[in-house]
């Protein structure tokens, strides 16, 4: 019989081992779900990973997309990644992305047809704003009332949809637009556009502002004393309590941290890669971000690479779809596929496998 | 208010309460035993999708019923597996049911969009609905309806009153000192884990084959959330979450039927009203200091592992 023993430490190496292990379990598993799908398995997987990087026909395209996809997820899951670390569970990305997105839409839209260029800036600072007052709901709702986070974060997300469904057909809507749905383009109006800042790159100031993030996310965890006491709540809730870290203040900077982080990566995505707020604009990101988190081992660095993978995975999926016809779900059941096997593999990382039955000591 | 009848109201409110109300049924007894499943709304999905395909193959809605509670439990099946022998989160695994879930049916239902799905019939023959006020509402439903009440009792009961439910509660309260007394744990909690399951299945069948009735992706829209909120707003007892999903359901149907009557309220608050009336609640409830952790299970998403 197999038979787990709780390690003291959790091992390093299969701390590192277990995300390229459930990538490749992963590749195994969705290899098999093609192949029931009446697709060949190996041609399918290797649309999805390598084709987007390295076939000339496509790789011109795909490569800037890379960091076009990756900015907001590696934004939006370096937040989440310092409350799950307090076990702080904010899960309502999406809805923190919806509303910063409607912010800083409506403060560059106030503005129109002005191309001044403190505006865009402005535009930031809204969608910061929104996303933080947002995730702040459930922040204070936890801390007064002793609320579920979990279930408030996620039902204001419905709350949030229903918010941009009535934006983009309603107050915001597009006062030229003939009627249609949909604001006006932010993305091609010098003064509210999110500007590809090397051309051929896909590198917006998301991807700037996604970067900045995973240094000083960094730099908090392993130099500050806030990012010790995330850490410490996290792992040793009673210790963390006789250390003195104040409950309150962490939940209110996760999660403001969290929502604000998702606020601005809903805004730099609308007024770059989707240029508009539509009732649609949002295509999940919020969510997969958490899967992001996870795979990155909720380190920094490993958010980087994780966010890099995944959007890899969309961007493959877009082009399986074009080639194989495979539906785009496939890929959404794909990357959750991808959190399973990470977190069964998980039980590497903290207990030790042993075989036969234990010796009584 | 006028054009809205109280007696179709209360009919719609109790079709509309039905799907979140055996999700959150299976979910308290999930809870009871002392596991977090945050998948309800994956498992309601793919319940949903599951039970619509088998219905339109076979022309049964019995069997569309059946195959959706199978399909729920299948899919808890894999939430069992991570969280019970591979110890692993289990809000984080909760949360990849849902991802995985809505990916899943997605994909499982992608030919079956925009076709109407066999008729449910109601239970009681046509005489006995035709009793003003109280036909429609006692006796103007299907079988799931009586279906899901019956489960609150005997949830309800077998909790209360029977040897079964003593160990299911001893283990969601200590699962230490029920593995001492030698309860099999781990055993009793993938059964547990499994009925939760089964439950939010047939509750995402019933969306898809009666309330709706068709398919669409993601159309459970946060029901499995607000089924995993009423067991909270509960306390963790049975007929309380009946209360809790009908008061829901109420919320809904009115809602439905004020955009329907063209009243003037702006269609964004209608449609935010169910979630933010979810919120207040919890907020409510989870207030009251006293009672909101009087009733909750000691050792609720704790992980488990025997180290003797």
């Amino acid at each position: 019989m197999f038979r787990l023993e709780k390690r003291p430490m959790p091992s390093r190496v299969w701390i590192l081992a277990t995300p390229v292990i459930a990538v490749i379990l992963t590749m195994i598993a969705g290899g098999i779900m093609f192949a029931i799908l009446g697709q060949d398995p190996v041609e399918a997987i290797r649309i999805i990973f390598l084709d987007p990087l390295f076939d000339e026909r496509f790789a011109s395209f795909s490569r800037p997309q890379l960091l076009v996809k990756a900015g907001p997820l590696i934004l939006i899951a370096i937040g989440l990644a310092l409350g799950f670390r307090a076990g702080i569970w904010n899960i309502g990305a999406e809805g923190q992305y919806i509303i910063g997105a409607i912010c800083g839409a409506a403060f560059g839209l106030a503005f129109y047809p002005s191309e001044n260029p403190l505006i865009f800036p402005g535009m930031v600072l809204a969608g910061l704003f929104g996303g933080w007052a947002w995730a702040m709901i459930p922040a204070v709702l936890r801390t007064r009332f002793r609320t579920n986070e979990i279930l408030v974060s996620l039902l204001l997300v419905y709350v949030a949809e229903a918010i941009l469904a009535s934006a983009a057909t309603g107050f915001l809507r597009n006062p030229d637009g003939r009627g249609f749905p949909g604001s006006r383009n932010l993305s091609q109006h010098p003064g509210t556009d999110n500007l590809e800042l090397i051309a051929g790159t896909g590198m917006h100031w998301g991807v700037v502002a996604a970067f900045i993030a995973v240094i000083f996310s960094y730099v908090l965890l392993n130099r500050h004393l806030m990012g010790y006491q995330i850490k410490l709540a996290g792992q040793a809730p009673r210790a963390a309590k006789f250390a003195g870290v104040n409950p309150t203040r962490l939940i209110v900077l996760c999660l403001g941290v969290s929502g604000a982080l998702a606020g601005m990566a809903g805004l730099f995505e609308v007024a770059g890669p989707a240029g508009q707020i539509s009732i649609d604009f949002n295509v999940g990101y919020g969510f997969t971000a958490i899967i992001v988190a996870f795979l990155g081992r909720l380190h920094p660095v490993g958010i980087l690479l994780a966010g890099l993978l995944m959007a890899l995975t969309y961007i493959g999926g877009e082009l399986a779809q074009l080639m194989l016809g495979i539906p785009a779900s496939a890929i959404q059941a794909f990357q959750g596929m991808l959190l399973f096997f990470l977190l069964a593999l998980d039980v590497l990382s903290n207990y030790r496998v042993r075989i036969g039955r234990e010796v009584a000591a | 208010m006028m054009g809205i009848d109280p007696v179709t109201l209360i009919v719609a409110l109790i079709g509309a309460s039905t799907p979140i109300l055996l999700a959150a049924i299976g979910e308290l007894v999930v809870e009871k035993s002392g596991v977090l499943n945050l998948g309800v709304e994956g498992m309601m999905i793919v319940g949903a999708v599951s039970g619509f395909i088998i219905a339109i193959n076979t022309g049964s809605p019995w069997l569309g019923f059946a195959a959706g509670a199978v399909g729920g439990a299948g899919l808890s099946l894999i939430f069992a597996l991570l969280t019970q022998y591979l110890l692993s989160n289990q809000v984080a695994t909760g949360l990849a049911l849902t991802l995985f879930g809505l990916g899943l049916s997605s994909l499982m239902g992608e030919a079956y969009t925009g076709i109407n799905p066999p008729l449910t019939p109601d239970l009681f023959p046509q005489a006995l609905r035709d009793i003003p006020v109280a036909g429609p509402i006692l006796f103007g439903h299907d079988l799931v309806i009586y279906l899901s009440v019956l489960l609150v009792a005997g949830v309800w009961y077998a909790l209360r009153h029977t040897r079964m439910g003593l160990i299911l509660r001893a283990v969601g309260e200590s699962h230490d000192a029920a593995h001492a007394l030698g309860y099999k744990v781990i055993r009793i909690r993938i059964c547990a884990i499994l009925f939760g399951g089964a439950c939010a299945g047939l509750g995402g069948a019933y969306l898809s084959l009666v309330r709706v009735p068709s398919w669409t992706e993601g159309m459970t829209a946060g029901a499995g959330w607000i089924a995993l909120a009423i067991v909270v707003f509960a306390s963790w007892k049975p007929w309380r979450a009946l209360i809790g999903a009908y008061l829901f359901g109420g919320i809904a149907a009115l809602q439905l039927r004020l955009q329907a009557a063209e009243i003037n309220i702006p269609v964004m608050f209608l449609d935010m009203s169910p979630y933010l009336v979810t919120i207040i609640v919890l907020v409510i409830i989870s207030s009251d200091r006293g009672r909101a952790a009087l009733n909750a299970p000691a050792a609720l998403g704790k992980v488990f592992h025997a180290s003797g």
